[in-house]
């Protein structure tokens, strides 16, 4: 087993009186899809924006590919290569693909002498990534606005983008939620070919089904703690469930 | 990229996307073509070939437009800008005072060009932070400023209410096709930032979901003042124009010229929720307006039948605007 690429390692965060995190610890392989489960207000949010630079931890620290890692904002965890697709996918609805993959760090190139944007560079680049991806979307409709694709073209086009900029780590909140059934089964697809691309996934959802279809690990968190971790071939929904819900939680103690 | 057919796109929302870019010239076709009907019918002249006529429309519709132009930008974010009228108006006094103060050299004109230019900085400056910074509805922060902007232009103007000026080189800037030229000067100028650069795509992004621009790494709050600046620079021409055009400058100038600059933009197919627009559409939906005004005059009509066919057109683009919005969210 190689060295893990992300390692969050006894974080905790308060937020005034309240201790939102306590003493929470991950691991994340290369290649490897984590689960984040837990009932609302368990800390999942909590602890994927400590990730993703969003929250500074009061107590512990990141390691990403055996060193440590100081977060100040999002961008440095970008430019790390730790994406994060939120629910709302963060996509500009009246632009087109390729506007909203090169959103914020457009291709310029020379016209008459003065820049400008290279909207040819920006399409055919859509057009590579959606492939990539195996996501058809007709020609015409790579031109309009992405207000006009079905959810899980947008979700596609969220994780095109990630990808694109070399997303090591992509977490994931909730990409299923909005979707219908055929699209939920889309975006499981998509995770598949992540896995195999060497992309780490967190993926944060309520859906077990979910998460049993992509994961090799699930954590699950209860108020604000590490309520356990098991390998999804080791573990069943069942036993997941009792780790959200607590009644093992004494026992576990 | 396909170029636009004149087939209709098979698809029933491409189809509407469609019709949505191309009503606006198919309109200022039938406007022209009703007049120039009109006109061989009542008096037996001709309406649009006339080299007159046609600049007539032309100076009429390149000041309302410069206004319209940085209105563009502002409507696109999704916001508004009301104190561009009296901008305007403060620009245009101030033009005429500070080339009075400066002389009546030509090096005096430009003093009164960069002072004014330096004056209009400010309302638009505080409209941006206001706006951006503050959180105050556009709506409201540019109301304010249009009082402000409205009180500063007649305070400036002293006791009576247009500072006349007579100044060779102005009088050049106003003169024929001049203010024409200049003004086709900054809508390419416009056309070309919104449509080429980053600047003009951030402007589309921040209009479409300003929360994804943030995360994208857009500077939204910088992005935004400066395109409140920007309107009120456009403002400043088209005040500068006025002066040079009328050899006076008014605190009044663009009073009529704001809800036209608005007009402009929203029949030229930019919505009011955002994120949509072409500087191309706002000339034609100032050109439609300047053929009505103009036209309704040539004929003889009312004029206060202006005012009606003009709000008229202003509601359907809208009624337009909001039945395209519903489609598009509805899918």
């Amino acid at each position: 087993m190689t060295a893990p690429l992300l390692e969050v390692k006894n974080v905790s965060i308060r937020f005034g009186g309240v201790e939102a995190l306590k003493n929470v610890s991950l691991s994340l392989n290369p290649g490897e899809v984590l689960a984040l489960a837990g009932d609302n207000g368990a800390g999942k949010s909590t602890l994927i924006k400590v990730i993703s630079g969003v929250y500074h931890p009061s107590q512990g620290e990141i390691w990403f590919e055996g060193k440590p890692l100081l977060l100040r904002d999002p961008q440095d965890a970008r430019s790390q290569g730790i994406e994060t697709i939120y629910q709302d996918l963060a996509l500009a609805d009246n632009l087109d693909v390729g506007s909203n993959i090169f959103l914020g760090r457009e291709p310029m190139t020379k016209r008459f002498g003065f820049p400008v944007i290279d909207r040819a560079k920006m399409h055919d680049v859509a057009r590579e990534v959606l492939q990539r991806l195996d996501i058809v979307i007709p020609e015409r409709k790579l031109t309009g606005p992405v207000q006009m694709l079905s959810g899980g073209q947008r979700q596609a086009i969220a994780i095109g983008r990630a990808i694109y900029w070399n997303a090591r780590v992509l977490i994931m909140d909730e990409p299923t939620a909005a979707l219908g059934v055929p699209e939920q089964r889309k975006v499981m697809e998509l995770i598949h070919s992540l896995k195999s691309t060497g992309v780490a996934v967190i993926l944060i959802s309520h859906n077990l089904h979910d998460i049993f279809a992509v994961s090799d690990r699930i954590l699950v968190l209860r108020r604000g703690e590490k309520a356990g971790e098991r390998l999804i071939a080791e573990t069943n929904g069942e036993e997941c469930v009792r780790l959200m819900v607590g009644d093992t939680y004494q026992a576990l103690q | 990229m396909t170029a636009t057919t004149a087939t209709l796109p098979p698809e029933p929302l491409d189809r509407l996307a469609w019709i949505g870019r191309v009503w606006p010239w198919l309109f200022l076709l039938a406007l022209i073509t009703f007049f120039e009907a009109w006109s061989q019918a009542r008096i037996g002249r001709t309406f649009i070939f006339n080299g007159y006529n046609l600049q007539a429309i032309l100076l009429a519709a390149s000041a309302p437009l410069m206004l319209a132009i940085g209105q563009t930008f502002v409507i696109i974010t999704a916001g508004i800008d009301l104190s561009v009228g009296f901008v305007m108006g403060l620009a245009a006094v101030i033009l005429a005072q500070a080339t009075l103060a400066a002389g009546d050299s030509n090096a005096a004109l430009a003093i009164g060009v960069g002072v004014t230019f330096l004056v209009c900085l400010i309302p638009g400056w505080i409209n941006g932070v206001l706006i951006a910074r503050l959180g105050v509805p556009a709506f409201i922060g540019t109301l304010g400023m249009y009082g402000v902007a409205r009180g500063a232009g007649f305070l400036s103007a002293g006791s009576g209410m247009t500072v006349s000026i007579d100044h060779e080189g102005l009088a050049w800037l106003g003169d024929g096709w001049t203010p024409i030229i200049v003004t086709v000067v900054f809508l390419l100028g416009a056309h070309i930032v919104l449509s080429f650069t980053r600047f003009g795509q951030y402007t589309y992004a921040i209009g479409g979901n300003p929360q994804s621009a943030l995360r994208a790494g857009i500077n939204v709050k910088r992005h935004l003042t400066i395109i409140y600046i920007l309107s009120a620079l456009f403002a400043a021409v088209g005040g500068i124009l006025y002066t040079a055009r009328y050899s006076a400058g008014a605190a009044n100038a663009g009073e009529s010229m704001l809800l036209d600059s608005i007009a402009a933009v929203v029949i030229g197919g930019a919505s009011l929720f955002g994120g949509t627009g072409k500087v191309i559409g706002t000339l034609i939906g100032a050109l439609i307006i300047a053929v009505i005004q103009f036209g309704l005059i040539f004929l003889d009509v009312n004029a206060f039948w202006q005012f009606i066919a003009v709000g008229v057109v202003i509601i359907v683009s809208v009624l337009i605007d909001q039945y395209k919005e519903k489609l598009a969210s509805g899918k």
